[in-house]
């Protein structure tokens, strides 16, 4: 089954009076439970496609279609209300809440989805464990290290259920240790739950942990290394 | 809705110095407000006391042809059997005191010196005078039977060097149009803290009074205090059978209402200054504190947050601000009024004449004032929170998380 369809999406950036076009026409297809990795360098329109998939922003032209839901055109509200029930993130930097307890973050998902107070206990220290961080629970982010915090907004990326885990950049941030931890931990939490991540980055030793890789280079695909299997 | 609040109330932690200034600046406009306000009650408050005590009484029954500006004495224009009224009237369980009156007009002089009066003929014996009695600051207070004392006003006696015992000479109208005049003593000095009252006014036995302006039996007026201010509309619905005039404490104090409407209308503009101070304080921390957050507000975007959950987080900030300048706000006026009271604050002569106010301004704290006057800023602090909360609620998702912070 496919969760994310893209068709043929453009994004035009006017800065002044100057044209970026971000993305160029790119389409691309990711069954359910695939661990893909966007790669290429700066600029080559990696960041520019999770934020398309991830309803973060809409493309100029084309179509995107997520779980079999067309995105495309959403409203705000809409966008945000797909975003918290289907779609999980993982930013480069430890996108955190720095007020919040590591609980807190990790429950913050499935506050705003209307979870019961025993299901949020239930589901954010099952979580924590998975990440093995159910120790720093009551630990808020700057009182964690760079892998703890990475570890922790996993959680919370995982903490709806979502159809879909987009990762910018996961390890940028993190020592080739931290690093490798936290690719570790996101691929047992694809094999063991089924979620398709999709993450973006230029680190050649993260792209060794995807299934598939997506090339992009001027904001087109360059190449797909599933196709290549056809 | 709880996380909400505990995110707002532990933001406003993160930079705790910021936070206290700013809920310093809303308790001290509201302090502010609640000193002006107190000050004004206190002096509209004193004004009117200070008139119903001294001039006007609960309640005056007079001549309907009486013209309190001319201090007519023609006898039409009097009260006539005034004693026999005031018993009357006393009789009433809601009356304190009713006492008969004579006002008259005339010039006093010393050898070289001689000024305008209004002369009170009183009954020294009536409650209602304890004003002066209590007043007295040196010398005796009036007997009735006095053919030839009176008592003059501290600002009135300086004026003409006057001390107790020295001889003065009146000239008094009278009833037919004619001038008497005759040499009095000053049997004591007496000061109501009221400037334009004791300057002009000196007080003589009503008995003495009638007779040196020939309106024997007469006078301007019985004045009526009442025990409680709120039953002065049952006393003048039971006085409408005497076939004179009835005028309440409210038609007799205009002037001071008047006054008491236009300072608020001087002093709304004097909140709105204030408040648009405080409002611009708030507004200012929390675009800040907007700016500073524009990447969590990505994040809280990226997870799905709406819109206005995330508006509703910055003004649950605003309203935490509003609730702690406000409690702050209350302690400090409240402390300041007390402050202010300790010694009230002298004025002397304000120079306004026919209106009477007391030397020292003493603020008076209603719970009304407050009660609106906290509301009032309550309201408005959240309204200045209003424009950072649309701000972050806008902002774009992926702009936001690409801000520094």
């Amino acid at each position: 089954m496919e969760v994310v369809k893209v068709e043929n999406i453009t994004r035009v950036y006017q800065i002044g009076k100057v044209e970026t076009r971000a993305l160029q026409g790119v389409s691309l297809t990711i069954e359910n439970g695939e661990f893909t990795a966007l790669v290429g360098p700066s600029g080559s329109g990696k960041t520019t496609l999770l934020q398309m998939i991830g309803c973060l922003d809409q493309p100029s032209t084309g179509r995107v279609v997520i779980s079999g839901q067309d995105v495309t055109r959403l409203n705000r509200n809409q966008r945000a209300d797909m975003r918290r029930g289907h779609i999980g993130f993982i930013f480069q930097f430890f996108a955190l809440i720095p007020t919040l307890t590591a609980y807190e973050n990790v429950e913050m998902p499935l506050l705003l989805n209307g979870h019961t107070p025993k299901e949020r206990r239930e589901r954010v220290m099952e979580l924590l464990k998975a990440v093995d961080l159910a120790d720093r629970a009551n630990n808020r982010p700057d009182q964690l290290s760079g892998g703890q915090q990475q570890r922790v907004a996993i959680a919370r990326a995982l903490a709806p259920k979502p159809a879909l885990i987009l990762a910018d950049e996961p390890t940028a941030n993190l020592d080739t240790a931290n690093g490798q931890q936290v690719m570790e931990i996101m691929k047992k939490l694809n094999q063991e739950t089924g979620v398709t991540f999709v993450f973006a980055t230029h680190d050649p030793r993260v792209i060794s942990y995807a299934a598939r890789v997506v090339t992009l280079k001027d904001g087109v695909i360059e190449k797909d290394s599933a196709s290549e299997a056809k | 809705m709880l996380q909400i609040f505990k995110m707002a109330f532990r933001d406003l932690g993160r930079n705790r110095r910021r936070t206290f200034f700013s809920a310093l600046a809303v308790a001290i406009g509201l302090a502010l407000l609640m000193l002006m306000a107190s000050v004004i009650n206190g002096e509209m408050g004193n004004a009117i006391q200070s008139s119903i005590l001294l001039q006007s009484g609960h309640i005056q029954v007079r001549s309907f042809s009486f013209d309190e500006n001319k201090s007519s004495l023609k006898w039409e224009d009097l009260v006539a059997n005034p004693d026999e009224i005031a018993a009357k009237v006393a009789a009433f369980p809601q009356v304190k005191a009713a006492t008969p009156r004579l006002f008259a007009s005339g010039f006093l002089s010393t050898g070289d010196e001689s000024t305008g009066v209004k002369i009170y003929g009183i009954d020294p014996n009536s409650v209602a005078n304890d004003p002066y009695r209590m007043g007295l600051l040196s010398g005796n207070f009036l007997t009735a039977d006095d053919r030839e004392g009176l008592l003059i006003g501290k600002p009135a006696a300086d004026k003409l060097h006057l001390q107790v015992g020295d001889t003065v000479g009146l000239s008094v109208n009278t009833s037919n149009g004619d001038v008497q005049e005759q040499v009095f003593t000053v049997r004591g000095i007496y000061s109501t803290n009221t400037y334009a009252f004791d300057v002009s006014t000196i007080l003589m036995p009503l008995a003495k009074a009638q007779a040196i302006t020939q309106t024997e039996n007469h006078a301007s007026t019985i004045f009526i205090l009442l025990k409680n201010e709120t039953d002065t509309d049952s006393v003048v619905a039971a006085l409408q059978g005497l076939n004179l005039d009835i005028l309440t404490w409210r038609d007799m104090n205009q002037l001071i209402v008047e006054f008491e409407t236009m300072a608020n209308s001087y002093i709304a503009f004097f909140y709105l200054i204030i408040l648009a101070i405080t409002a611009s304080v708030i507004v200012n921390t929390l675009i800040m504190s907007v700016y500073e957050r524009t990447r969590e507000i990505g994040i809280l975007s990226a997870v799905g947050m709406r819109g206005s959950r995330i508006l509703g987080l910055f003004l649950a900030e605003s309203a935490f601000l509003a609730v702690g300048g406000v409690i702050l706000g209350v302690i400090l006026g409240w402390g300041g009024v007390q402050l202010f009271n300790i010694n009230g604050f002298y004025i002397g002569n304000m120079g306004l004449s026919g209106f009477l106010v007391g030397d020292t301004i003493r603020a008076q704290l209603m719970l009304d004032d407050i009660v609106n006057l906290s509301v009032m800023t309550f309201i408005v602090t959240l309204l200045a929170g209003l424009y950072p909360a649309v701000t972050a609620s806008r902002l774009e998702p992926v702009a936001a998380l690409r801000a520094e912070k």
